[in-house]
């Protein structure tokens, strides 16, 4: 079952720099395994990860087989008001999830 | 039957002798003194396009001796202003030796506040690992470390 875990600090001053941390539980097989029979295990990545803040993007990443199982990613981001940061993933085999966070901006 | 025998031979000596001539070409040839992998060049001319890039400014941290490249730490930061005029719009990790040349793409802008994002990445052998900041003039910044791997990612039989 895909989940997220997300940090996003509750509260923080107007203008302040937040630190916002994701992980997404996720094989990230790279397609590049065989099994032992010699049949190439199909790869099955997430390719891009956005974060939205009050509907704007504030950042956004692609990802490759390089990309270490469950995917965790460590950003920044100003907030100048309260709001709701959304959270997506993409991958392969329709693979989408959401999450969200709200933060209170003083 | 003899004679064309002998047409065989002499045109497979004739052969070997070209190919002999032709293999020996490329050992003449002087490779830079620090060889990178072609793919790599290619995937970073794919990012960078035609411009510069400079060393300095962006800060690779990675360890520098690995036990397991199933889940590499890194963290790049790039030294720059983030203000509306001068900012980093985007952040990118190639690798040497793994079956594909990139790592990561990481778009910021402005709003970011600072210039750092940390993943977790695999290493299927000792390596280079390059990362390239884009900044908001379009000039291009790079940083790169080489990293020992002891147990390789990726390539392992699945169960």
């Amino acid at each position: 079952m895909p989940s997220a875990l997300i940090n996003v600090p509750a509260k923080a001053k107007r203008g302040d720099v937040i630190e916002i941390k994701t992980l997404m539980s996720h094989i990230m097989e790279t397609g590049y395994r065989h099994t032992v029979s010699g049949e190439v295990v199909p790869r099955d990545i997430i390719t891009s990860f956005a974060c939205r803040f009050n509907g704007t993007e504030v950042f956004r990443a692609d990802f490759y087989p390089a990309v270490a199982a469950n995917p965790f990613l460590t950003f920044f981001t100003t907030v100048t008001e309260s709001g709701r940061f959304e959270f997506e993933w993409i991958g392969d085999k329709g693979f989408s999830e959401t999450a969200s966070a709200s933060i209170t901006v003083e | 039957m003899a004679n064309s025998d002998h047409t065989t031979r002499r045109t497979f000596l004739g052969l070997a002798g070209g190919a002999a001539v032709l293999g020996a070409v490329p050992i003449v040839i002087v490779r830079p003194a620090e060889a990178t992998p072609a793919m790599l060049s290619a995937a970073i001319r794919n990012v960078v396009g035609e411009a510069d890039v400079r060393t300095g400014k962006v800060k690779l941290d990675i360890p520098p001796l690995v036990e397991n490249g199933n889940t590499v730490p890194m963290t790049v930061s790039v030294s720059s202003p983030m203000t509306a005029n001068e900012y980093v719009k985007s952040i990118h990790v190639f690798n040497e030796k793994n079956p594909q040349p990139n790592i990561g793409n990481f778009y910021l802008g402005p709003r970011a506040g600072r210039a750092q994002v940390s993943t977790r990445i695999r290493l299927a052998d000792s390596q280079k690992v390059t990362a390239i900041a884009r900044l908001s003039d379009d000039s291009f910044w790079s940083a790169t470390a080489d990293v020992v791997v002891t147990l390789a990612a990726c390539t392992e039989e699945a169960i």
